[in-house]
């Protein structure tokens, strides 16, 4: 009922206020897609043929769903995998033992404060350091393949500390 | 405008290639009386003031590439920029000064060089041959000696005439340096486009000095650090191709790009042997990066290095005896020596932090790096001795050398690379131009 009513506002406040809607913050929001909720609403606040997505099993929004995140971090420079990361390993672990049909791909990637091709191979170290432990927790090897995008992909542009922390990561990425 | 007979001696020596673009003379080799010599090394002297103005034609006749009075400017135009560009001379004109006519190409104007402040001058003319092909003619003079010092001329078709500026400046440029040429090159490079997350990196070739600039690659994958074969046969670079990345070599006639290793694992770094028959590169297998050797034509790699660290960035001494590359097996990024079989391995730098991706100069008597704290250029002689480093603030890594050691291209940026020219010697740099973002580049040898 929270959810119908607060469609309602959100569809009054389209009438008079139209294409203003995506200037609510999200927690105004419903947490599907908010505008095409709204823009599927009728003059009574009714969701129309309202098809309500649900993760798959064994689908990436499944395992985004079941695990505390799909990365690990790294120190500079560094391959070793700290607590908080077998943490974050164990509960993918636990996921691809129940979706056992399942492959990966390890991403592994560098901060920019290397040199290109010294990045690749270190990038390599991290995709293989957090598969290794995955097969440590009996996931088989065969379904892992890995891949080093040495510093070309970083997850923040920026040329600070936080965004060099966020960049040097191993993503386990699960096909859509 | 009647037709000056021109008498120019080594037009009967000149060969007419049809298959190739160039013919030329070589002047007679040695030390003789004015050559002027420059202290390269040092870098402290002043650049040479050198007239450069427009080549006449004796007749203007319409070309492919536009008509031979045209064309005369530009190639003076070229000639200049490249003078310029080397560091070491002042080029003085061509604008401003007075023009030459066809006769006097082969009888200078001294005294009139003179007022200009020049030491030296460049004349030279372009003529049609009738046959669809031009001939440019290049005379280098000592102004205050009024004596001539060389003269090349090159039978070319209008299409290779920047060519010919590049070889005329060439010439100039060693007579008066007693250096090697490197005008008449070309660089392949990543040209790079778009936001850093889904950067679109593109093979791309061009002139030393940006010109004819071409896209070897779609940008559909990411490539990484080509390099020329010595022979020019070839290119090797590193393709995110069906994201499986691995070396590629790319034949340049063909266009035809094939895989350099089989097999799974991730293959990078690649650089020619110095007879461009093998090609080293490094491997990762399970999160261990190696050296390998293997012929350019494929066949089974032969491992150089055997440590559990990153062994890669290798670089083959230019008599082909001895490979440089960097290892953090000690702990830190360093650079390493070893004989081509992999033999004799032992660090070379010790100068403090960490040094990457060294790259053995043609000369063979410095190895340029990248220092990674603070991400400078650099180079050190082969036993480690002598480090100098070139580049100052700003990020820069990825050295590689023009054919005459004389000179450092490289990345500048971390994350949106430019591409940037050091002059050894002076430690002078410029920007490279390209028409977009631009890293990883390589310098060709001379063309053939």
């Amino acid at each position: 009922m929270t959810r119908l009513t607060s469609l309602v506002a959100i569809a009054a406040s389209l009438a008079l206020t139209a294409g203003c809607a995506h200037r609510r913050t999200a927690d105004q929001l419903p947490p599907e897609p908010p505008s095409a909720t709204a823009a599927e609403a009728d003059d009574f606040g009714t969701p129309q043929g309202s098809v309500r997505s649900t993760p798959l099993p064994g689908s990436r929004a499944d395992f985004l769903q079941s695990v505390p995140t799909d990365r690990v971090f790294f120190d500079f420079d560094s391959y070793a995998l700290d607590d908080r990361d077998r943490t974050t390993l164990d509960a993918q672990a636990a996921w691809l033992t129940r979706n056992a049909g399942i492959r990966v791909t390890i991403e592994g990637h560098a901060d920019e404060r290397g040199t290109r091709e010294y990045n690749l191979a270190l990038g390599d170290r991290r995709a293989n350091a957090a598969r290794d432990y995955l097969q440590s927790r009996g996931i088989s090897p065969g379904r892992m393949q890995t891949i080093s995008w040495g510093k070309e992909r970083p997850a923040n542009p920026a040329s600070t500390e936080e965004a060099y922390a966020e960049n040097r990561r191993a993503v386990t990425v699960v096909p859509e | 405008m009647s037709t000056v007979r021109f008498p120019v001696v080594f037009a009967a020596a000149l060969l007419s290639l049809s298959g190739v673009a160039f013919a030329q003379t070589e002047p007679p080799p040695g030390q003789d009386e004015g050559q002027l010599v420059v202290d390269v090394t040092g870098g402290q002297r002043a650049p040479l003031p050198i007239a450069v103005p427009y080549l006449p034609t004796p007749q203007e006749t319409a070309t492919a590439a536009g008509g031979t009075g045209a064309l005369g400017r530009q190639v003076a135009d070229i000639v200049a920029a490249d003078l310029r560009n080397s560091g070491l001379f002042t080029p003085i004109g061509p604008g401003g000064l007075h023009a030459v006519s066809f006769p006097q190409v082969t009888a200078p104007d001294f005294p009139y060089f003179a007022t200009t402040g020049a030491q030296n001058l460049v004349q030279g003319f372009v003529q049609a041959n009738g046959n669809g092909s031009l001939t440019v003619g290049c005379y280098l003079y000592d102004v205050a000696a009024q004596s001539e010092l060389t003269r090349q001329g090159y039978v070319i078709q209008p299409r290779d005439w920047r060519r010919a500026a590049h070889r005329c400046a060439d010439t100039i440029y060693s007579r008066l340096t007693g250096e090697g040429a490197y005008f008449d090159t070309r660089i392949v490079y990543v040209s790079e486009t778009g936001p850093a997350r889904r950067r679109i990196k593109r093979l791309a070739i061009m002139d030393y000095d940006g010109a004819n600039h071409r896209f070897l690659t779609n940008g559909q994958w990411t490539v990484l650090t080509p390099r020329f074969a010595p022979n020019q046969q070839t290119i090797t670079f590193m393709t995110y191709q069906d994201e499986r990345p691995r070396v590629m070599v790319y034949e340049l006639d063909s266009g035809r790009t094939r895989p350099l290793v089989a097999g799974p694992n991730m293959t990078f770094a690649p650089r020619y042997s110095p007879d461009s028959r093998h090609i080293i590169f490094s491997m990762a297998v399970n999160g261990n990066t190696d050296v390998y050797r293997i012929p350019v034509a494929g066949g089974t790699p032969q491992r150089l290095t055997n440590s559990p660290g990153i062994d890669t960035g290798g670089s083959y001494a230019p008599d082909g005896g001895r490979i440089v590359f960097e290892s953090d097996r000690g702990g830190s990024q360093q650079i390493y020596m070893m004989d081509a079989d992999g033999s004799n391995q032992r660090r070379i730098s010790f100068g403090g932090g960490g040094y990457a991706t060294p790259v053995w100069s043609p000369r063979g008597d410095l190895i340029a790096f990248t220092k990674t704290g603070g991400f400078r250029i650099g180079v050190m002689a082969p036993d480690g001795s002598g480090e100098r480093i070139l580049t100052g603030g700003g990020y820069a890594e990825g050295p590689t050398w023009a054919p005459n050691g004389r000179a450092v291209m490289f990345t500048r940026g971390a994350s949106a690379g430019e591409l940037w020219y050091v002059d050894v010697a002076s430690g002078a740099t410029r920007r490279v131009p390209t028409p977009l973002g631009g890293s990883d580049p390589a310098w060709s040898p001379l063309r053939p």
